[in-house]
């Protein structure tokens, strides 16, 4: 019967490693998922550039934080216009324009961020826009006009005159039940109420609701003030702002002075939550590295595995064969090279050299080579070069190589294969050591380099738990899945273990 | 090392076979001091062929080091500068040449810079100048750091080096001192309970330890210093540093707790594990069952039977769990913010300074170096075999 079949039969018996099996299998799609899903080269495009990700909140958690904790978290919302859907009339070929920016917020917590994007395309003189803001309970705030060069961007939320006016930052300010009624909400609410009362959203009804119903707010405030004060510590230590649920609307008035030119406009209302694994500091979307951290981090783990498990055991095959000076010499260099810190090593080339990760991989296979496990292969080598097969091979004129490579590795290749399975994570951890230590890859986006960043942000200081534990909860599946595999592989490849 | 408790002195030969009950004449005394001076002779030529065979391997070893920080110049490049910077602090700080305009005094530095390179052969082919700056570094002349000083203000590398030194000993031994003990411990204890259900258990948790020390350190921190807020989440002492020595001890312990309970937690279940199945295929021996067969009681028979041939295995491993961990240490120290070597070499990438980084592998080296030949002493005390064969075929 086959040797391997067998083997894998057996392997079946084991459910830590059909578990294992499981998850390398599970990642590995994983890996071919995101490469098929985002090429290389756009992966590393996007992942290093700001543009794709402007409209993505500063921080965000994922999704699913907010269901766990039971949190009312705004997702981000984009409201878009533009100068030709919009009605306006034209005087004396100036045209003048009103571009409404209307969107529903009914949530508790406030947004992390306002923003507006404003372009002006074709056209001689820039236009001129002037903005102001309505609140559903019909207050209307002054923006500010703006000449409008190209592209503005109006991050309203680091807009400091208009916090002052607003006495708050302008995402919570703007969207903030007005202070005199926040301090008398018996009376100020129900009107409001009335008018959020017309928006459309089931889900508001129920947060505007909640909001004022007579007996609620002693519950209730302590309740949104703490959500907003840990999310927006800016928000100031008087009395805890509370969001007015309803319809907000930017509006844009703006003049062309050209009819040729285009104006058009974008409210980026940025929220708490993103997608399933939440942004960084760089509003870079963690998704796109943590899927693209899976073939990196697979591929450097197996090939440095493969790379320091055979090229050693060739040697040490070579050096039992050949014996004498060469057996010597590699005896002596192996002492060398354990001496030799493989981690400082690859901090001193990291720095001199390159960070890439290639140049690391041949470092790691370069100083791996010549690594201890030569002693364990020689001392299992050494019986079997007496072996009466080998001598057969010698008798009918086998090469010298042909006996090292056809003839001594294939002999303890079984005893091999675990070991060389629980390699790999430990070469996954090297890599995401290596990027922690700020000597990451500089353009591949790694699981590593996240936990990199997350580190530099004090992501654990400032409670984005998110940004470290799903960098490291991958790292661990994969940790876990090769060596639950390996464990059952050498219960199955070492037989004097299998009896235990 | 201390001794295992288990151990039996090893001076005291004849007890390490179980025939320790036959009679002890004045003859037999009188050829246990022979056979102990014997041993010594042995013993201290085999101390002194490691000794100088480690010193070989160091020698190698940072001449490597040399080559590979050297490839793109870089060593030379550093010590013009340092030389520039010494020569122009020596200059400025005489009061002789004071009253030079600064043009002169810039042809004086330059002249010197130039006698300074010829000195120190720096204008000779790379080949002689390597071994130059082998033998400073094996003297532990590491230079003059770049960006980085001491807490005491010294630039020297070596003693920024030998000011951390001590933190990561400390972090690093109690840890793997504890795991070894423990897993060796607890190993015997299973390996006795085969198949029990805590026996089962080790083994499912083995592969727990694919993942660091800094790993789990991440998660400590996570859980015992911000969620649960028990435990510093970071650094050796608490700031400011208390000036009583007892209370010192006492914060210093508090805030070992985490990253030795990281390293801890990273290595004991697979050191379990592998311990577990040596002693199992030990105790599965011939001579083993040949003790059970006789009647001798479970302890003895671990004690004589299992531990005492298995010890130089056990001592070797715990010279390659060594090794392993000082690479691992650097990662932990950076996220405990442990002000260690790893630390050290963290900060000195981030100033890019070429002098400590090299220095630090220099050290590192050394480390193991010295790691390797405590380990070998011990096994030669430990493994009667390396003394009596003498030399020939060394470890």
């Amino acid at each position: 019967m086959n040797p391997w079949l067998d083997g894998l039969r057996q392997l079946a018996r084991y459910p830590s490693a059909i578990a294992g099996l499981a998850l390398v299998l599970l990642l590995i799609f994983m890996a071919l998922y995101s490469v098929v899903s985002l090429p290389y080269g756009e992966a590393l495009e996007r992942w290093r550039g700001s543009e794709h990700w402007r409209l993505h909140p500063v921080n965000a958690r994922p999704i699913w934080s907010a269901w766990l904790t039971g949190e009312d978290l705004p997702a981000t919302r984009v409201v878009a216009g533009d100068s030709d859907a919009a009605d306006g009339e034209t005087r004396g070929g100036v045209r003048q324009v009103r571009i409404p920016l209307a969107f529903d917020y009914g949530h508790r917590t406030f947004p992390s961020e306002l923003k507006v994007f404003l372009t002006a395309s074709g056209g001689g003189r820039e236009p001129f826009a002037r903005l102001s803001w309505r609140t559903p309970d019909g207050r209307t705030v002054p923006l500010g006009g703006y000449r409008i060069a190209g592209e503005e961007r109006l991050a309203l939320s680091q807009d400091w005159t208009l916090e002052q006016r607003l006495g708050r930052v302008a995402h919570v300010g703007l969207l903030a039940v007005p202070s005199a009624a926040a301090a008398t909400p018996a009376a100020g609410v129900p009107p409001n109420g009335a008018d959020a009362r017309s928006g459309g959203w089931p889900w508001e009804r129920v947060a505007h609701w909640w909001g004022a119903s007579g007996a609620a707010p002693d519950q209730a405030t302590p309740v949104a003030g703490a959500a907003s004060g840990r999310a927006a510590p800016e928000a100031g230590p008087e009395t805890a702002p509370q969001v007015l649920p309803g319809r907000y609307e930017l509006v844009i008035d703006a003049i062309l002075f050209d009819p040729e030119t285009r104006l058009s406009a974008e409210l980026a209302v940025y929220g708490r939550v993103h997608g399933w694994a939440g942004t960084d500091h760089r509003r870079r979307d963690l998704m796109t590295a943590l899927l693209w951290g899976t073939p990196v981090a697979l591929a450097f783990g197996l090939l440095a595995a493969v790379g320091t498990t055979f090229t050693t055991l060739i040697v040490a095959a070579a050096g039992v064969w050949f014996g004498g000076w060469i057996d010597a010499l590699i005896q002596r260099l192996t002492e060398v090279n354990i001496i030799l810190p493989l981690l400082p090593i690859l901090v001193m080339v990291g720095t001199l050299y390159s960070t890439g990760i290639w140049i690391m991989l041949g470092v790691v296979i370069a100083l791996g080579i010549l690594g201890a496990g030569i002693k364990m292969y020689r001392a299992m080598l050494l019986p079997i070069r007496h072996a009466p097969y080998i001598e057969a091979a010698r008798a009918y004129g086998a090469g010298d190589w042909r006996i090292v490579l056809r003839y001594l590795i294939p002999r303890i290749l079984p005893v091999l294969i675990p070991t060389f399975v629980t390699l790999i994570p430990s070469f996954v951890f090297l890599e995401a050591s290596l990027a922690l230590l700020g000597l990451g890859d500089p353009v591949l986006p790694t699981w590593g380099k996240i936990l990199n960043d997350a580190q530099a942000q004090s992501a654990l200081y400032n409670g984005h738990y998110y940004w470290v534990l799903e960098p490291a909860a991958l790292l661990m599946l994969t940790g876990l899945g090769f060596a639950m595999l390996g464990f059952a592989l050498d219960r199955v490849f070492n037989p004097r273990l299998r009896s235990l | 090392m201390p001794n295992l408790p288990s151990t039996p002195p090893a001076a005291a030969d004849p007890e390490r076979f179980g025939y320790a009950d036959d009679a002890t004449t004045s003859v037999a005394a009188a050829d246990r001091w022979r056979a102990l001076g014997r041993d010594l002779t042995r013993l201290s030529v085999f101390t002194i062929r490691r000794l100088l065979a480690l010193l070989l391997t160091v020698l190698i070893g940072v001449y490597l080091t040399i080559l590979i920080a050297n490839m793109g110049g870089r060593v030379d490049e550093l010590r013009l500068v340092q030389i520039r910077s010494t020569v122009a602090d020596q200059v400025r700080a005489d009061p002789s040449f004071l009253d030079l305009s600064s043009a002169a005094r810039n042809d004086l530095i330059r002249q010197r810079v130039e006698l300074e390179v010829q000195r120190l052969h720096l204008d000779r082919p790379f080949l002689a100048r390597s071994l130059d700056y082998l033998d400073r570094a094996m003297r532990l002349d590491l230079g003059r750091a770049e960006q980085m000083h001491s807490d005491r203000g010294s630039r020297q590398v070596s003693r920024i080096i030998l000011e951390r030194l001590p933190a990561t000993l400390i972090l690093f031994g109690i840890a793997n001192l504890l795991v070894f003990f423990s897993s060796v411990l607890i190993a015997l204890r299973l390996s006795r309970g085969y198949g029990s259900a805590l026996d089962r258990l080790v083994v499912a948790l083995a592969p727990s330890s694919a993942a660091p020390a800094w790993f789990y350190g991440i998660f400590l921190i996570l859980i015992f210093a911000f969620l649960i807020p028990l435990f510093p989440a970071g650094g050796m002492v608490r700031v400011p540093p208390p000036d009583n020595v007892l209370f010192y001890g006492i914060s210093l312990l508090w805030h070992l707790i985490l990253p030795v309970a990281a390293m801890f937690l990273a290595s004991i279940f697979m050191s379990i594990y592998s311990w577990r199945t040596f002693f199992l295929i030990h105790a599965s021996e011939d001579y083993v069952d040949m003790a059970r067969a006789k009647g001798l009681p479970e302890r003895l028979i671990e004690r004589r039977y299992i531990l005492r041939p298995t010890l130089s295995p056990i001592v070797t491993s715990f010279a390659l769990m060594l090794i392993g961990l000082w690479g691992g240490a650097i990662i932990l120290e950076q996220i405990f913010n442990w002000p260690g070597l790893g630390t050290l070499l963290f900060q000195a990438i981030g100033h890019r300074d070429t002098p400590v980084i090299i220095g630090s592998v220099v050290i590192f080296a050394y480390l193991l170096a010295i790691t390797v030949f405590v380990l070998d002493i011990l096994y030669a005390i430990l493994d009667p075999r390396v003394r009596l064969a003498g030399p020939g075929d060394g470890a």
